[in-house]
């Protein structure tokens, strides 16, 4: 009876040991990567911070690394990022609509699922390739925003396509049968039903989506943003320049002042990136704190 | 009275249906119906003519094809890929199942309290007011207010409710969210109300509040409740289906059903031998 009890604590003891190891373990990690994270932003702040002033932020570019700023670079980015979005979001949340709760399950579904997944997986400069071919060239865009926006956004599209499944994909069966039983049609079931539940899991998919493409750099070059743009963008058909093209531009200088240059132009991107997931963070909140 | 009633064989049931003596059309009729989910046969030759209000229990064992035939009524099956109907489903003499038929109509006319209460997440006035939405029966706020308290108010809930419309439905005990349903259906005035196992999840009390609400309910609605409580069917219906592999073995008054069954079976599963 005794020696039953011993073993069990025994075997007790051994069982809490792991279950305080493993989040020892975790914790460890989640630090390490936290260390490097804050090693490289602190990297960049020293290098960078003391160049960032009202000026810098709304100065154009210049010969002369103390005269050059970055709001041409800043509003080319926000300016394509808004317009992938309003290109890519409607597109790929009816795409994933059209494919999630109407198109028939059979091979031709399977195989377009399976397409959309190789599309995500496919590497940037590729995007970059055909957007040159059809958007600059074929049809007759140029090297403007909006062929620079409808690269990304073809960029985007798989992601946002796929996310936004798996947010549909997560909402109850029950709630749909609900609304059907009430005599709702299939879009009114979608509409008022399924939609809103699915909303916080498909705006965070589509954030991330675009604070990936508002840090692609390789489309872009390829598409030719990498002209001299002296002027923020005024329109969709208005050359264009982006932060990272700026800051690789930059780095690739061989003065010290363009290096510091650049190094202040990273903790602007890495703000903008932030407030993005901040704000897909903030929006997923606040919507889940409405339905429960 | 109810000697009065032939019992039929077994084989004569799947034949021609047993039906008790009753006056008057069927507000529900199937006609050797079937139901396949792909292979699997789920319902065989039902034969039933189920009577315009009164509430009808449906009981038999797990798996039996209790909520796949109750599910036909609506065509919530038609949602399921793969799914099949065989035979003839009449409601009103119109079969729901022949062409020209909008399922969306169908399903506003028959109403369903599914198994599980699924409350929409939003506040407990959206959820009722949503079925006056798509249907277009909202018409002023204060009509729409107006149906809102009116469906509370049969599912016995107004009193609980009144004071929270706003709030979200998931916050609500188990039993309310199932009278909400319970209201939701009620607020498009279908005219059949199809219950599956409306009460499975509910204490005693709020069974009983469910219970004489179906009783109350019955003088303008079709009720079909499905239940696995034989005192609940007992209690509540007027006629009673069993139903037993996908067949339907027998199909009377509830007092003959559970005073003195035409089957082995029936009474084998009414006083507790299987099932
Ligand atoms: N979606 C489905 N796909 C395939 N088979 C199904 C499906 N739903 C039910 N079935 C099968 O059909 C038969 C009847 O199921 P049904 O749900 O109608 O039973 P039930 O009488 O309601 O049982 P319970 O009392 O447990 O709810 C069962 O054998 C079940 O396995
Ligand atoms: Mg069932």
């Amino acid at each position: 009876m005794i020696e039953a009890t011993l073993a069990r604590s025994a075997a007790t003891a051994r069982r809490r040991l792991l279950d305080i190891c493993f989040p020892v373990l975790a914790l460890g990690i989640l630090c390490a990567a936290l260390a490097a994270l804050g090693a490289l932003i602190a990297d960049v702040w020293g290098d960078g911070a003391s160049r960032l002033s009202w000026d810098f932020m709304t100065g154009f570019p210049s010969r002369r690394a103390a005269d050059a700023g970055i709001w041409h670079a800043l509003t080319g980015s926000v300016f394509i990022i808004l317009l992938t979005g309003a290109l890519a979001v409607p597109i790929g949340v009816a795409t994933a609509i059209y494919l999630e709760e109407y198109a028939r399950r059979g091979l031709w579904s399977k195989i377009i699922e399976i397409n959309i997944t190789n599309l995500a997986a496919v590497p940037s400069i590729i995007y970059g390739l055909l957007g040159l071919g059809l958007f600059v060239r074929a049809l007759a865009m140029g090297r403007s925003v909006l062929a620079g926006a409808s690269t990304l956004a073809l960029l985007v599209l798989p992601v946002i396509i796929l996310s936004t499944r798996e947010a549909l994909r997560a909402v109850p069966g029950s709630i749909r049968e609900g609304s059907y039983a009430l005599g709702a049609t299939k879009w009114q079931t979608v509409w008022y039903q399924v939609l809103p539940v699915a909303l916080p899991g498909i705006l965070t998919g589509t954030i991330l989506a675009l604070s990936r493409a508002i840090g692609e750099t390789a489309p872009l070059i390829t598409i030719g943003a990498l002209t001299f743009v002296a002027f923020a963008p005024d329109g969709i058909w208005s050359p264009f320049t982006v932060l990272p093209i700026q800051i690789f531009n930059w780095v690739s200088r061989p003065q010290q002042e363009f290096q510091v240059n650049a190094a202040a132009g990273i903790i602007v991107l890495l703000v903008l990136l932030l407030t993005m997931n901040a704000t897909a963070i903030w929006l997923r909140d606040r919507f889940q704190k409405k339905l429960t | 009275m109810s000697a009065s009633i032939p019992i039929p064989s077994l084989a004569g049931i799947a034949a021609r249906g047993a039906q008790p003596a009753i006056q008057g059309p069927p507000k529900v009729q199937a006609e050797a119906l079937n139901f396949f989910y792909g292979e699997t046969r789920a319902l065989q030759d039902i034969s039933i003519n189920i009577q315009p209000n009164v509430v009808t229990a449906f009981i038999g064992p797990s798996g039996c094809g209790k909520s796949t035939f109750l599910r036909t009524m609506n065509r919530m099956n038609d949602i399921i890929p793969g799914t099949r109907v065989e035979g003839k489903l009449l409601i009103d003499g119109t079969d729901i199942y022949g062409h020209g038929i909008d399922v969306v109509s169908l399903r506003r006319r028959v109403g369903m309290v599914f198994q599980k209460s699924n409350p929409f997440p939003k506040s407990v006035f959206d959820n009722i007011a949503y079925g006056l939405r798509v249907n277009n029966m909202d018409g002023s706020r204060a009509e729409v207010e107006e149906r809102v308290e009116q469906s509370l108010r049969q599912a016995a809930l107004w009193d609980e409710v009144k004071d929270r419309l706003h709030d979200s439905a998931l916050a609500m005990s188990g039993g309310q969210q199932q009278r909400l349903c319970i209201a939701r259906a009620l607020a498009v005035k279908p005219d059949i109300l199809l219950m599956d196992e409306p009460a499975s999840a509910l204490d005693p009390i709020a069974t009983q509040r469910i219970e004489e609400l179906v009783y109350d309910l019955k003088k303008d609605y079709t009720i079909v409740i499905v239940t696995h409580n034989m005192q609940q069917a007992a209690r509540v219906s007027d006629f009673t289906a069993f139903f037993w592999l996908g067949k339907l073995v027998e199909y009377d008054r509830t007092q003959k059903i559970f005073t003195n069954p035409g089957e082995k079976t029936t009474e084998d599963y009414v006083t507790g031998r299987f099932g």
